[in-house]
C-alpha cells in the first residue's frame, strides 16, 4: 500500500487550492485524486466570464479560473491522478481507488481532505408529474453538451428554477441559437445571483416567472411543452393559472446537492441543513484528520470562496500533518443560528486552534429587506451590520478574530441571526 | 428629472444603483458600494458593452469544442453579430489558452481568443 | 425471414417468457416488437414482485400460473443469472375490523397451495418488521413472496431465447392480421409476415389483435399505476414487502425493497383509456405518498428519486386469457396478463409451449442452451479478480456513472451482447447506468458517446428509447 500525507479527493476548484495550500505550508507527500480526465472540475464546462474577480482582481472564465491552479500545482510538482475513482474510504483514512492503468489500489492517507463537489438535484426529487420524455435535462448537463461536446439538446427552451446555472444556461442556449421562452422559479425570489438575472435573462427580453412550476409534461418520445402555473405561499399550483408552452426542451436548475456518499462511509457526520460534513473552526470533520472544503462542504456560489476556503483546508491539513495528531481542544464554542439563518459553516470554533481570522460563511433562509446581520457572544451583541438585503441565494460571511475570542474567555456561544429594522 | 433603476453587473455583490438623469444628462449616481458601480451606470445607460463567451470548433483536437471570449467587452448591440460570425469558423489543434481564434470579431476591433489548451491528436 | 412456424406478438416478459420456452423445441419462432428494445411496456413498470399467490381465485388460471410461477423463478433466475431473493411479504391489517378479510386472504391462500403463511400478531410483526405502523394490529405473512428485477428477468430471457435461435424485429408494429389458409399473415410496419401459429402477447394491446381474429370479443382497459422510487441508501427500511389489504383494484400501495437495495412505493390503479398513457399526475403520486405512509412510518421521502406509472392490462374478466381460440386455430392468446404477470411468467411460457408443443408435435433440440451469463459485475467479485479483470480489459476501471458505479466494461457488455441496448434506456435498464441519485445527469453525454461509437452513429441519432426520443437535435449554432 502506498503512503501520502494528504490525499485530495477531488480535483476541482477546491480539491486544487487545497493542494497549493498545503503544498505551500510544508506538506510535500500529496495526491490529488481526480475522476475526471482532466482537472478543474465543473469550472471546465463553465466556460463563462465572471471568476476570479475576487482571488485575482480580474474577471477569468472558468477554464481560465481552473488553468491559474493546474499551473500552480504543476509548478509546484503535485502529484495527481486523472481518470480515478475513488471507491471507498476507511475511517482510518485507507482510500480505495481505482483507474484504468493502475486497476485497484489502496493508499494510505495521514489526512484527507474531501474536496468532490456537488450534483444537481434530478427532476425525480421534484415530482413534477407527467410523461418522462427525451428533452429533460439539468441544466449542468445541459451545459457539458453545449460547452464541451458542441451539441444543441435542443431548440425551444424552458427553464424551472433560477439558480445561476439555469440563469447562465439560458444566455449560453440563446446565443448557441436557441429559443429561450421562460425561466421559472417556484419561490418568490430567484436563486440566483442578481447580475445573472440582468445580463443573462434581461439583455435577452427571457421573462422571470417568479412563484411558479412546471405543473404538466407533454410528449412521449421527445418533449413537446409544459404546462407552468403559479404557486402560493405554501408552493402548491393555484388551479386557473395554468399557461401551456410548447418547448423541445426543458432544463432544470433546481438545486445542488454536495457529493457525500463517500463522507458518509467514512463515518463522517453530516449536516442535514447543507448536506455537507459538520466542521469545526478547521474546517475538520467530526473524523480527526479528514477536512473538507468547497461545494462539499456547503454550496457556494462563487468559485473565488471555494478557492478561499480550500486554502483553508490545506493550510489546516498542513498543520495537522505538522503537529501529527489533533489539537488540544479544551474549550468549544458553538455557532448557533437564529431568526432567518439557516446554517453556518464552520459549526465549532476552539479559539487556541484559530487563525487569526477565520471566516464564517452562511446562508438565509429568506429574503431580507433593510435588515442586520447581527452576532452575538453569548448575551452580548458583538457584531450589527446593516444589509440592503440579504437572500438564500447568496452567501454571507462575517469574519471573527482571534482576538476577539481570546478577549472573551469562558464564551460558550456565537449565535447568528438577522435582526429587522 | 427622471431615476432609472440598474443592477450593477461588475461583482456578484449586484448594488442596486439608482440612476438621476435629466434627459441625456446623468445627474448623479447613487447605491454603487465602489466607483465601478457609478462607471458601469455611465456607461451602460450611454452605451452598454458585455463580454461575450461562446464556443468554436476544433479540428484534430483532444476535443470537440474549444471556448473562447472576446479579448474585451463589445457593445451590447453586436452580441448577435459576433456569435453568428463564428458559425463556420474551426479553430486547428493545438489551441492554446489566449490564441486568438477571430481577430476583430463582427467588425468590433476586439479579438475573439482561445479560454483554454487542446491538445492535438493523431487521427 | 419472414415466414415463422410461430410469431410471438409482444416482446414484453410473457412473449419473451414463450419464447425462450420455444426455443428448446425445433421450431421456427419470431418476435414482432413494435419498440426498439423489448420490456418497453407493462413489463418495465411494475413492482418487481414475486407474489406468494394467495390473492387470486381459488381455481383460477391466475392462481395456478402464481404458484406455478412462483415455485419455477428459483431455478429460472439461476439459469439466467438474475438476481431473484425470496424477501417475504406482509399484508398489513390496521384494524381489529378487518381482520376476518386477512383470515379470508390466509384461506384463499391455503387453497391456493401457498406454502408458510402465517397470521402474526402485532407484536410479531413490528419485530420482523420496526419500520410497519404503530397502528398494525395483525399482518399475513408470506415467506414464498420474493423480488426481482423485471427488467433483467425480461431481457434475459429475450436474451437466451436469441441465442436458441428465436428472431427478434424490433420496431415492427403489427397493424392487422389475416386468417389464411394455412395459418396467419400479419402486416406490420415494417412488413408482411406469415406464420402457422400467432402467440398474441400484446400486453394493453392484446384485445385488439384479438378482435381482428376472433367474433368473440374481448375488451381491456389500461390500469394506471404510478410509483416512486427511493434512493440505494434506503433499501434496508423495510425487508419485506409491505402490502395493504386488498380492495377493489387490486393489491393497492406497497412498500418493497428492490434486488438492488431501492424502496419502491406504489403503485395507484386509475384506469385509463391511452394505451400510452404513462403519464404520472400529481394527485396519483401524493396517493402514493399518502397510503405508503399509513403501513410504513418515517418513509425517507426526501431520497425520491424519481417516478414513474406503468400499465396494466385488465381484461373486463379480471382473468388471464392463455388459449388457442375457439374460433380462430392457430391463434393463441395471452392476453390480460395483469399482476401477478410477472410472477407468472415462466409458467405463462410453459403452458404456451406445451399448447403448441402439441398442435406442432414438436421436439426437443439437443443443443438448448439453458443458460445465459448476465453482465459481469465488477463490484461483485473479489478484489484480486477484480483488479485482473481490470488489467484485462481497462473499461472495467473506467466508471461511466458515478451513482451507480457502472464502469464502461459493463456498459460495452450490454451493447454487444445479443439484443444489445441501443439507447440510454436500454443501457439503463441492462445495466443500471443513469439509475441512481443522479438520474443520468452526470452519465448521460458520457453512455450517449459510447452508444453513438459503437453503433457506428453521430451522438444526435442516438435516442433515450427509440423513435424520435432523440437527445441532441442539432450542433452549437446550426441554426443561425
Amino acid at each position: 500500500m502506498e503512503n501520502y500525507d494528504i490525499v485530495i479527493i477531488g480535483g476541482g476548484p477546491a480539491g486544487l487550492a487545497a493542494a497549493v495550500s498545503a503544498r505551500e505550508n510544508g506538506i510535500s507527500r500529496i495526491v490529488i485524486l481526480e475522476r475526471d480526465k482532466e482537472l478543474g472540475g465543473i469550472l471546465n464546462q463553465c466556460i463563462h466570464n465572471g471568476f476570479g474577480l475576487h482571488t485575482f482582481k480580474e474577471e477569468l472564465t472558468g477554464p481560465e479560473y481552473a488553468g491559474r491552479f493546474i499551473d500552480q500545482v504543476r509548478e509546484l510538482g503535485i502529484e495527481y491522478r486523472l481518470n480515478t475513482m475513488v471507491m471507498e474510504i476507511s475511517s482510518g483514512k485507507t482510500v480505495t481507488a481505482m483507474n484504468r492503468k493502475d486497476g485497484l489500489f489502496q493508499i494510505q492517507a495521514k489526512a484527507v481532505i474531501l474536496a468532490m463537489g456537488c450534483r444537481e438535484r434530478p427532476r425525480g426529487a421534484l415530482n413534477i408529474p407527467g410523461y418522462r420524455p427525451a428533452g429533460i435535462f439539468s441544466a449542468g448537463t445541459a451545459q457539458r453538451l453545449v460547452n464541451m461536446e458542441g451539441y444543441l439538446p435542443g431548440r425551444e427552451v424552458v427553464i424551472l428554477g433560477s439558480g445561476d446555472i439555469g440563469l447562465i444556461m439560458a444566455r449560453r442556449m440563446t446565443l448557441e441559437g436557441a429559443k429561450v421562452k421562460v425561466v421559472a422559479e417556484l419561490m418568490p425570489y430567484s436563486g440566483g445571483l442578481k447580475r445573472n438575472i440582468v445580463q443573462c435573462l434581461d439583455d435577452y427580453g427571457i421573462p422571470l416567472k417568479l412563484s411558479h412550476t412546471v405543473v404538466e409534461i407533454r410528449g412521449k418520445e421527445r418533449l413537446e411543452g409544459i404546462t407552468l402555473a403559479e404557486v402560493d405561499g405554501r408552493g402548491k399550483p393555484v388551479p386557473g393559472t395554468e399557461e401551456f408552452y410548447s418547448c423541445d426542451t426543458l432544463l432544470l436548475s433546481v438545486g445542488l446537492i454536495p457529493e457525500n456518499e463517500l463522507s458518509g462511509g467514512m463515518g463522517v457526520e453530516l449536516n442535514p441543513v447543507t448536506s455537507g460534513p459538520r466542521v469545526n473552526e478547521s474546517l475538520e470533520t467530526n473524523l480527526e484528520g479528514v477536512f473538507a472544503c468547497g461545494n462539499v462542504l456547503h454550496v457556494h456560489d462563487l468559485v473565488d470562496f471555494v478557492s478561499e476556503e480550500a486554502k483553508a483546508a490545506g493550510r489546516n491539513a498542513a498543520k495537522y500533518i505538522r503537529r501529527s495528531g489533533a489539537a488540544g481542544r479544551d474549550s468549544v464554542i458553538r455557532l448557533t443560528t437564529g431568526e432567518g439563518i439557516r446554517y453556518t459553516v464552520p459549526e465549532t470554533i476552539c479559539a487556541a486552534c484559530m487563525d487569526d481570522r477565520l471566516t464564517v460563511r452562511f446562508r438565509a433562509g429568506n429574503v431580507y429587506k433593510n435588515c442586520y446581520v447581527s452576532v452575538y457572544f453569548d448575551k452580548e451583541r458583538m457584531i450589527r451590520r446593516k444589509k440592503a438585503v440579504v437572500a438564500p441565494g447568496e452567501m454571507e460571511e462575517i469574519v471573527l478574530t482571534k482576538e476577539q475570542l481570546l478577549g472573551h474567555p469562558g464564551l460558550e456561544t456565537i449565535h447568528v441571526k438577522i435582526e429587522e429594522a | 428629472m427622471e431615476k432609472k433603476n440598474l443592477i450593477c453587473i461588475n461583482c456578484p455583490l449586484g448594488c442596486m444603483l439608482t440612476v438621476t438623469m435629466e434627459g441625456d444628462q446623468i445627474l448623479g449616481v447613487a447605491g454603487n458600494t465602489c466607483k465601478r458601480g457609478e462607471a458601469y451606470a455611465r456607461k451602460e445607460l450611454k452605451n452598454p458593452t458585455r463580454i461575450v463567451t461562446s464556443t468554436v470548433k476544433v479540428t484534430g483536437g483532444s476535443e470537440r469544442m474549444v471556448p473562447v471570449k472576446t479579448k474585451s467587452d463589445i457593445p451590447k448591440g453586436k452580441v448577435l453579430e459576433c456569435v453568428r460570425a463564428l458559425k463556420n469558423v474551426a479553430a486547428k489543434a493545438p489551441v492554446h489558452m489566449g490564441d486568438v481564434i477571430v481577430q476583430n470579431v463582427a467588425g468590433t476591433g476586439v479579438d475573439l481568443v482561445a479560454t483554454r489548451d487542446v491538445e492535438a491528436v493523431k487521427i | 425471414m419472414t415466414d415463422y412456424d410461430v410469431l410471438i406478438i409482444g416482446g414484453g416478459v410473457s412473449g419473451c417468457a414463450a419464447a425462450r420456452e420455444l426455443s428448446r423445441y425445433k421450431v421456427n419462432v419470431g418476435v414482432l416488437e413494435k419498440e426498439e428494445d423489448v420490456c418497453c411496456g407493462t413489463s418495465k413498470a411494475n413492482s418487481g414482485i414475486v407474489h406468494a399467490g394467495y390473492d387470486a381465485a381459488e381455481g383460477s388460471l391466475k392462481a395456478k400460473m402464481n404458484l406455478r410461477g412462483n415455485e419455477l423463478m428459483d431455478s429460472l433466475a439461476e439459469d439466467l443469472d438474475i438476481p431473484f431473493r425470496r424477501n417475504g411479504s406482509l399484508v398489513i391489517c390496521l384494524a381489529e375490523e378487518d381482520l376476518p378479510e386477512l383470515k379470508s386472504l390466509y384461506e384463499r391462500g391455503i387453497a391456493n397451495g401457498v406454502k408458510g403463511l402465517q397470521i402474526l400478531n402485532r407484536e410479531e410483526v413490528l419485530e420482523k418488521e420496526p419500520n410497519v405502523s404503530e397502528d398494525v394490529y395483525a399482518a399475513l405473512y408470506a415467506p414464498t413472496g420474493g423480488i426481482i428485477c423485471p427488467f433483467e428477468l425480461n431481457i434475459a430471457l429475450a436474451e437466451n431465447a436469441s441465442v436458441n435461435g428465436v428472431e427478434f424485429h424490433f420496431c415492427t408494429e403489427v397493424t392487422d392480421i389475416e386468417k389464411q389458409e394455412k395459418g396467419y399473415r400479419l402486416t406490420t410496419s415494417q412488413g408482411v409476415y406469415s406464420a402457422k401459429y400467432v402467440v398474441n402477447a400484446a400486453g394493453v394491446y392484446a384485445d385488439r389483435f384479438h378482435n381482428m381474429v376472433s367474433g368473440k370479443k374481448i375488451h381491456i382497459t389500461p390500469r394506471r399505476g404510478d410509483y416512486l422510487l427511493l434512493d440505494q441508501c434506503t433499501g434496508n427500511h423495510v425487508r419485506s414487502t409491505i402490502f395493504a389489504l386488498p380492495g377493489k383494484y387490486g393489491k393497492g400501495i406497497l412498500v418493497a425493497p428492490t434486488v438492488h437495495g431501492n424502496l419502491l412505493l406504489g403503485p395507484t390503479a386509475i384506469d385509463v383509456k391511452d394505451r400510452e398513457g404513462t403519464a404520472t399526475t400529481r394527485e396519483g403520486l401524493d396517493e402514493v405518498l399518502g397510503k405508503a405512509g399509513m403501513n410504513v412510518k418515517n418513509i425517507p421521502v426526501r431520497q425520491v428519486i424519481t417516478s414513474f406509472a406503468g400499465l396494466r392490462a385488465h381484461e373486463d374478466e379480471g382473468e388471464f386469457i392463455i388459449e388457442e381460440l375457439a374460433d380462430a386455430p392457430g391463434f393463441i392468446d395471452c392476453a390480460g396478463i395483469e399482476s401477478p404477470g410477472l410472477t407468472s411468467c415462466p409458467a405463462v411460457g410453459e403452458r404456451i409451449a406445451g399448447i403448441l408443443k402439441e398442435k406442432l408435435g414438436l421436439k426437443e433440440r439437443e443443443d438448448f442452451i439453458s443458460t445465459r451469463k448476465g453482465i459481469l459485475k465488477p463490484a461483485a467479485l473479489p478484489w484480486e479478480e477484480r483488479s485482473a479483470l481490470i488489467r484485462e480489459n481497462p473499461a472495467y476501471g473506467n466508471i461511466i456513472c458515478r451513482c451507480e458505479m457502472i464502469s464502461e466494461g459493463e456498459i460495452l457488455d450490454a451493447i454487444r451482447r445479443p439484443l444489445g441496448a441501443r439507447s440510454l434506456d436500454g443501457v439503463k435498464r441492462r445495466t443500471r447506468a443513469g439509475m441512481g441519485r443522479c438520474q443520468a445527469g452526470f452519465c448521460s453525454p458520457r453512455t450517449m458517446e459510447i452508444l453513438a461509437r459503437e453503433w457506428k452513429m453521430d451522438v444526435r441519432e442516438v435516442t433515450k428509447s427509440g423513435g424520435k426520443s432523440y437527445l441532441a437535435v442539432g450542433v452549437n449554432k446550426d441554426a443561425f
